[in-house]
């Protein structure tokens, strides 16, 4: 469940675009097993990136983000080398941050 | 102890659980920094961001007009309007409409973009919070196989 997160932050023109894929099986709370028995709910109901320590962007998610999150965004006043740190938190209190530099 | 409770509760991120459960009120989902999560309707989720949206054409909604795979549908949300502060994107057949709430800090463009599940085929509705005012767009995407279940 808490495999890495794939992120990729590139800067063109003064703006950094993230592209983040996250691993996380995203289960609604909604469906049942083979055997009937309801599956729990687990999915990421909060995602922060930030830069420099410094919030680019927020989110709070229901349960209908898909399985392996993707997630992309803008922002500007990076520059390249500088990192980008993205943490999600799930709803059963398990969390991952990962960080990648600018290129 | 209420307030260490919930303060437990806010902390793990099961306030979210428990709504669903129907333990958990809306006013406590609120109070969690999850407003609209627990609505079972596209208008309560609305009412929940505190307001009737205006329609804006400055906001753009990408997304598939057919979708093979509704447990996998590409949704990018553009908002033109200055000053957008938050973007809120809602699936208004889903059983829990409200999908996703951005804040957007400035420096950071009003644009993001992900991936949604769809139960079956519906408007996809984008909310956008703007010098204070909520705007919206809506685009309706045709799910072929629903994205919520077995």
């Amino acid at each position: 469940m808490a495999g890495p997160m794939r992120i990729r932050a590139t800067e063109e023109g003064g703006v950094t675009t993230v592209r983040v894929l996250m691993a996380h099986p995203m289960e609604t709370g909604l469906r049942r097993g083979s055997d009937g028995a309801p599956i729990p709910a687990n999915y990421i109901t909060n995602v922060e990136a930030t830069h420099n320590g410094r919030t680019v962007l927020s989110g709070v998610w229901g349960p209908a983000v898909s399985l392996n999150p993707f997630l992309a965004f803008k922002f500007r006043g990076a520059t390249k080398g500088q990192r980008v740190a993205v943490r999600w938190t799930d709803n059963r209190g398990g969390t991952r941050t990962d960080e990648v530099a600018i290129t | 102890m209420k307030s260490n409770r919930r303060t437990v509760l806010q902390a793990t991120g099961a306030m979210a659980t428990l709504v669903a459960l129907g333990i958990v009120t809306a006013q406590q989902a609120h109070a969690a920094g999850r407003p609209g999560f627990d609505a079972r309707t596209l208008q309560d989720a609305i009412r929940a961001l505190g307001g009737a949206p205006a329609t804006s054409d400055q906001i753009r909604i990408v997304s598939p007009d057919f979708a093979d795979n509704g447990a996998v549908v590409p949704v990018t949300i553009i908002s033109r309007l200055p000053k957008t502060t938050e973007i809120f994107v809602l699936v208004e057949r889903n059983p829990l409409p409200m999908t996703a709430a951005f804040t957007i800090p400035e420096g950071t463009e009003a644009e993001i973009q992900t991936r949604l599940r769809m139960g079956e085929s519906s408007n996809i509705v984008a909310i956008a919070r703007a010098d204070g005012r909520l705007f919206s767009a809506v685009k309706a995407t045709r799910v072929t196989l629903g994205g919520c279940g077995d």
